[in-house]
């Protein structure tokens, strides 16, 4: 699937505005193939890296690689990549199908051609017999498949997805996730996508790269960012977390809520201040007698699939997914799986270079 | 001669009828819903319409089909088609037919209309050329001067419009600043005033913001990723102004040509005060017709030819922006 050529390298890339960082130091590569996603909060740097990519803004330093080439001065409208627009962006004066064989028409192919590819990008988007109707007459899912298609039409290099599913309801959201990446995978065109959703980013990527304030905290495949989350705010940030402040006592024992607990991590020196984090899923209610931890439960929520209880422990007050309820109020024991003990130090600066 | 007319009696009669109705309006509406009706807030204005809007279209209309003595009658428009035709009467009367008929046809009023529509034509042309460009910057995000421009634009539209067009004399006239420049420059004077450019120069001075200010509202509501997107899929930055920016900022041209084009065609102070009368525009001869010759029935008729062709110009412009997304009259 996934190639190993690298097809974007972004070195040392850092951008300013007004005397603000928004980006500062970005490495990072995409390969030929890869379903990239940059996932954050907003603010984070995340739609300006895309772009800069695209062209539409300057790096203040540092150097964007196409194929090796270096594209920093080259103009959006030279670029081999195509960008899906956040609202959008379609040609309100164009109807759909004008609007898909934009790019083609600019390209001066015959005619025939350019109907026969946008009939065919209609097809592949749901929208057989669209062509014909004005966008702002669409509704939102399909004005975003009509956005796909007039990029995917132009067969670029990249495309570069801006938050695309943004607008839509979560039934259409999910739809379309799959729908993208089985496009992604059947088209073999390489894709880079801006979210600030974790689930999507985890549905649908290769890699995702985890930003915050302009830099990238993590880089990884969807499984490993979430079983082996960099630092605490990567950990918060996928799924749901318990945070604590903790101690490495020596290698493989952690001080953490008034008790050691054994765990599997090692390397951090004795008596080092860390970050422990510790998945909902991954306690254990147990007897209270039995458990590592005794705590009252002080409120039960009915999650769908589980129920979250707040547990209170005294030292600390742990968040706990478990299918099975315990009454508000009453005394339980918890258990940690060493395993399931991630300890990290308090934020680190990953890249991914050369 | 008569300076003023007494309107007709039905004249008097719709605006009896319109106050009347305006008290029935709020005596109904107040009685049964202990209360006054919000619609009846329109009421003053839909009054103000009908007593200086539409009472006096149709007393322009009632005048322009009468004669000095109130009777029914086409010759105003025979007068503004053929000037002549009542010298050739009064001369058939006399002379008989075959001297009557060496009288050619008077064509003063059809000249006159068809130059000013061509002053007209010109001006917006100009306008537009001068104005696109303009708007284009003005509305540019990323020149800070733009909105530097808009002001400019804006600090002359304060000042009286006859001070301006009086103070474009005190530049071109012979002793004025220009030529006072160009003979100390030793090019001696150049007669600047009291032609057509001279006019054509006061109409665009004019009239130029009503072309800019539709055209930079029209740009400036367009959505600034339009033309990223339209770069993203290869268009350079012309090229993007021809498929994308120019297409949808149609609207505010044909607003702008409108308001421009409009009073362009009325106009009758700029041709009288840059042109010294030595051009004059329908606009001064339906002036000069109610004024000077004090004959109201054929300024009527003129006013009246001019209003059809505004509102065939309207109706023509209209199908190119049904929507009226312009944000103009049209």
């Amino acid at each position: 699937m996934v190639e190993n050529e690298h097809l974007i390298d972004l070195n040392h890339i850092t951008k300013e505005y007004d005397g603000v960082t928004v980006l500062d130091d970005i490495s990072l590569y995409i390969r030929r193939k890869e379903f990239v996603t940059l996932l954050g909060p907003s603010g984070c740097g995340k739609t300006t890296t895309l772009r800069i990519i695209a062209g539409f803004e300057t790096p203040t330093s540092g150097e964007v690689l196409f194929e090796g080439r270096d594209i920093v001065s080259l103009p959006p409208y030279k670029r081999r990549v195509n960008t899906v627009f956040q609202k959008y962006a379609l040609f309100p004066h164009l109807n759909v199908h004008d609007n898909i064989a934009f790019g083609l028409k600019l390209k001066k192919l015959p005619r025939a051609e350019i109907d026969r590819r946008v009939d065919a990008m209609l097809d592949l988007v749901n929208l057989s017999g669209y062509g014909k109707r004005r966008v702002d007459a669409l509704s939102g899912g399909q004005q975003q498949r009509v956005a796909i298609a007039r990029s995917l039409v132009n067969e670029p290099e990249v495309l570069l997805l801006d938050e695309p599913l943004g607008a839509l309801d979560l039934k259409l959201r999910k739809g379309m996730q799959l729908e993208l990446k089985s496009m992604q995978q059947r088209l073999g065109i390489t894709f880079l996508y801006v979210t600030h959703d974790q689930e999507e980013a985890l549905t649908m990527s290769d890699t995702i790269v985890v930003m915050r304030d302009g830099h990238i905290l993590q880089i990884g495949d969807p499984k490993h960012i979430y079983d082996e989350p960099a630092n605490a705010f990567v950990a918060d940030f996928i799924g749901e977390s318990n945070i604590l402040r903790g101690t490495m006592v020596r290698d493989e024992l952690v001080h953490f809520a008034g008790q050691d607990f054994p765990c599997v991590d090692f390397g951090f020196g004795e008596d080092a201040p860390v970050d422990v984090v510790i998945r909902p899923e991954d306690i254990m209610l147990v007897g209270e007698d039995v458990g590592q931890l005794t705590g009252t439960i002080r409120s039960v929520l009915f999650k769908g699939v589980h129920y979250e209880m707040i547990i209170d422990c005294g030292a600390a007050t742990f968040k706990v997914h478990s299918t099975t309820m315990q009454p508000q109020g009453s005394r339980v024991g918890l258990s940690i799986v060493p395993f399931n003990i991630h300890i990290m130090r308090p934020m680190e600066r990953p890249g991914r270079e050369g | 001669m008569r300076q003023y007319m007494t309107l007709p009696w039905w004249s008097w009669l719709l605006m009896g009828l319109g106050l009347a109705l305006f008290i029935a309006l709020v005596a109904l509406s107040i009685r049964r819903n202990r209360g006054i009706k919000r619609s009846l807030f329109a009421t003053p204005y839909v009054l103000w319409i009908i007593i200086f809007t539409v009472l006096p279209c149709l007393l322009i209309a009632y005048y322009s089909l009468t004669d000095a003595s109130g009777n029914l009658t086409l010759d105003n428009f025979r007068t503004f088609w053929d000037s002549n035709h009542i010298m050739r009467e009064q001369l058939r009367g006399v002379a008989g037919d075959e001297i009557a008929a060496t009288v050619v046809r008077g064509s003063v009023n059809v000249d006159t209309l068809v130059y000013s529509l061509w002053m007209a034509f010109l001006c917006t042309a100009i306008c537009l050329l001068l104005g696109y460009p303009a708007a284009l910057f003005m509305a540019d995000r990323n020149m800070k001067l733009g909105a530097t421009l808009v002001v400019l634009f804006i600090i002359p539209m304060w000042m009286n419009f006859l001070l301006r067009t009086i103070a474009w004399m005190s530049l071109l006239e012979d002793s004025g600043l220009i030529n006072s420049l160009l003979r100390s420059l030793g090019l001696g004077p150049v007669q600047l005033m009291y032609n057509q450019q001279a006019v054509l120069l006061g109409m665009v001075y004019n009239f130029l913001p009503f072309m800019v200010f539709p055209i930079y509202t029209s740009l400036n509501k367009l959505d600034p990723k339009l033309g990223e997107a339209a770069a993203d899929l290869g268009c350079n930055p012309w090229r993007t102004l021809y498929k994308v920016t120019m297409p949808l900022s149609v609207p505010g041209v044909i607003s702008g040509i409108t308001m421009v084009f409009m009073p362009s065609v009325t106009t009758f102070f700029i041709p009288r005060v840059l042109g010294g009368g030595n051009t004059q525009m329908f606009g001064d001869l339906i002036e000069s017709t109610f004024l000077f010759s004090g004959d109201w029935n054929l300024g009527s008729a003129l006013s009246l030819i001019m209003m059809v062709l505004i509102l065939i110009s309207l109706s023509i412009l209209r199908k190119a922006d049904p929507n009226g997304e312009g944000g103009g009259i049209a």
